[in-house]
């Protein structure tokens, strides 16, 4: 288990040194996307499903979503702040259920939870910031 | 696959092959994948037609399918099987609109969006006369993305229910916010959460043509006539959230197990208590909602009334159908018959329903407990993400022979259950 454990490290600490300039180090990435997955399982696993999946027609998917994965995560920010309430396609459907903003949850637990949704199942994203996350907030107050 | 996607209008050659070789209809190999009592056995009539929501079949053996979502142009199909071996090799489709809600009734099919109720003129073969011009008779229902499906049924006297589902889950401030309290009275109440009823032949009604006949209902899917006390019977989808809204009263397995989902047998002036009380299957009580002051044991809606049976939370009943034929065993007389569409809010513990269910009944009263009837739509042991589901059942219609026919919603598969033992 502890093997498993440094070996998946291994490679982030590698890319630490050869990617230094990146904003986000890989390591605190690794740490981010732990410390999100209990985030997940606290508010968003029983709408999002522990696979990502969602629910047809209620409640979307994170799991291969677009604005999950996307280069501009103001969005997916401002869904997580705001809530969802609106009647939007979303990659060719659409979904029922409203969801509630999350602004209670701290710059960090976003930053931390959406970086887990971003680097799980099939998802393979950058890391969201706490800046990212302050700067979105700051816009929407 | 038997199912060809055949458009044609032409209902003479159907009548002609139906005559020159009457087929015989037995079931699948593997009974379609369903899991049956003895003596029972299942065929698929039709794969991939689309989101198949309700459906209805005439006293020719057609069946008539809404469908969620306009597939291929077309939101209504008439399905044909003209050589008469139960698999259909035709289709027609028709109305640019989707929607739940589809029925017969004296000469028309009745069929609904989420915002309006059509019908079609029905000629002595039960075909459409008009697919392109129906006659609308309801409009402007309110569908704000939550419970926007709307049910139909009809009575004997020449009225049309629908349900309006509650855009709302407990009609909080802020709709499943952690913590945020109910508003009183309830304003979703005024045009939603309840069952409203029309006349089955006057165009363009809205609110203020129909009457609210039972309210206090969150969302209704499944509903049904039953003929034995003329009486309306439907199914309701009981509140979500209990944990993530009130984290401290319910943990993960309350909310899995809390509130049932329960059937109502409705009058005039019905209230079944949403959204100040939900119905506690353990207890067996109507329970106070967290919203409105519980604690998840204080009492409440002493006005409202009691179902008819409850059945376990979360599991989605979209389909009632009391069975009045003659092919199933005696038992099945007059017994319902209910499609649970499958759970999504039982997690992190494994997810439940995904079958057909049936409610033994004498007399418009239930004799017993509620069974399993036909399982393994899912296609899974255990479903642990409600996107695995392979099939999802939705409708539930009986064909003139007491044939059992069941919708899909997910593939678009029609099942047809049938009884060949002695």
């Amino acid at each position: 288990m502890q093997r498993k454990l440094l070996f998946s490290i291994l490679p982030f600490t590698a890319m630490n040194i050869l990617f230094a300039q990146k904003s986000v180090p890989p390591t605190n990435k690794q740490k981010s996307i732990e410390n999100g997955k209990t985030i997940y399982l606290q508010r968003c696993l029983a709408c999002h499903q522990a696979d990502g999946g969602g629910v047809p027609h209620l409640n979307a998917p994170l799991d291969g979503a677009t604005a999950v994965v996307a280069d501009d995560k103001g969005k997916l920010i401002r869904i997580v702040l705001k809530g969802m309430s609106e009647r939007v396609e979303i990659d060719g459907e659409y979904y029922g259920n409203n969801m509630a903003s999350h602004a209670d949850l701290k710059d960090q637990q976003i930053a931390d939870v959406l970086t887990y949704i971003r680097n799980s199942w099939t998802n393979k994203a950058s890391a969201v910031s706490v800046a990212e996350v302050k700067a979105i907030r700051a816009k929407i107050k | 696959m038997m199912f060809s996607f055949v458009t044609t209008a032409n209902a003479n050659v159907s009548d002609s092959l139906k005559l020159a070789s009457p087929g015989k209809v037995v079931a699948d190999a593997d009974n379609a994948g369903l899991k049956l009592p003895n003596g029972f056995g299942a065929l698929k009539v039709a794969e991939g037609v689309g989101s198949a929501r309700h459906l209805t079949v005439t006293s020719q053996g057609d069946i008539y399918i809404k469908l969620g979502r306009v597939n291929k142009g077309v939101g209504n199909l008439r399905l044909i099987d003209s050589d008469g071996d139960g698999k259909a090799d035709k289709t027609i489709g028709f109305g640019n609109y989707g929607g739940t809600g589809i029925a017969i009734k004296n000469g028309y099919l009745y069929a609904s969006s989420d915002e309006e109720v059509f019908r079609y003129k029905l000629n002595e073969k039960n075909e459409v006369i008009n697919p392109e011009s129906p006659e609308k008779i309801i409009t402007g229902l309110i569908s704000r993305r939550e419970h926007e499906s709307k049910s139909i049924v009809l009575d004997n006297n020449g009225y049309i229910y629908v349900n309006i589902g509650a855009f709302s889950n407990s009609c909080q401030e802020v709709d499943r916010a952690k913590g945020s309290m109910g508003r009183m009275p309830c304003p979703v109440l005024d045009s939603a959460g309840g069952i409203w009823r029309f006349k089955a032949d006057k165009l363009n009604q809205t609110y203020g043509d129909g009457k609210r006949y039972a309210t206090g209902l969150r969302n209704v899917v499944g509903l049904d006539w039953n003929q034995q006390l003329n009486q309306l019977f439907v199914m309701q989808h009981g509140r979500d959230q209990l944990h993530d809204i009130f984290p401290d009263l319910y943990d993960v397995n309350a909310n899995a197990e809390l509130p049932a989902e329960t059937m109502y047998a409705l009058k005039d002036g019905s209230n079944a208590g949403w959204p100040y009380v939900y119905y506690d299957p353990a207890q067996k009580k109507k329970i106070l909602a967290p919203e409105y002051g519980g604690d998840g044991k204080k009492e409440g809606g002493k006005d409202a009334i009691d179902p008819v049976m409850a059945f376990p939370a979360h599991l989605a009943p979209d389909g009632l159908l009391f069975y009045t034929g003659n092919m199933f065993p005696e038992r099945y007389k007059n017994g319902a018959f209910i499609a649970f569409h499958g759970s999504w809010n039982r997690a992190p513990l494994p997810q439940e329903g995904y079958y057909v269910a049936f409610v033994p009944f004498e007399n418009g009263k239930p004799t017993g407990k509620w069974e399993i009837f036909a399982n393994g739509f899912s296609g899974q042991e255990v479903v642990t993400s409600t996107r695995g589901a392979a099939h999802r059942p939705c409708g539930l219609a009986q064909g003139p022979d007491g044939s059992l026919y069941v919708s899909d919603d997910s593939k678009g598969t029609i099942y047809r259950i049938i009884y060949n033992g002695k």
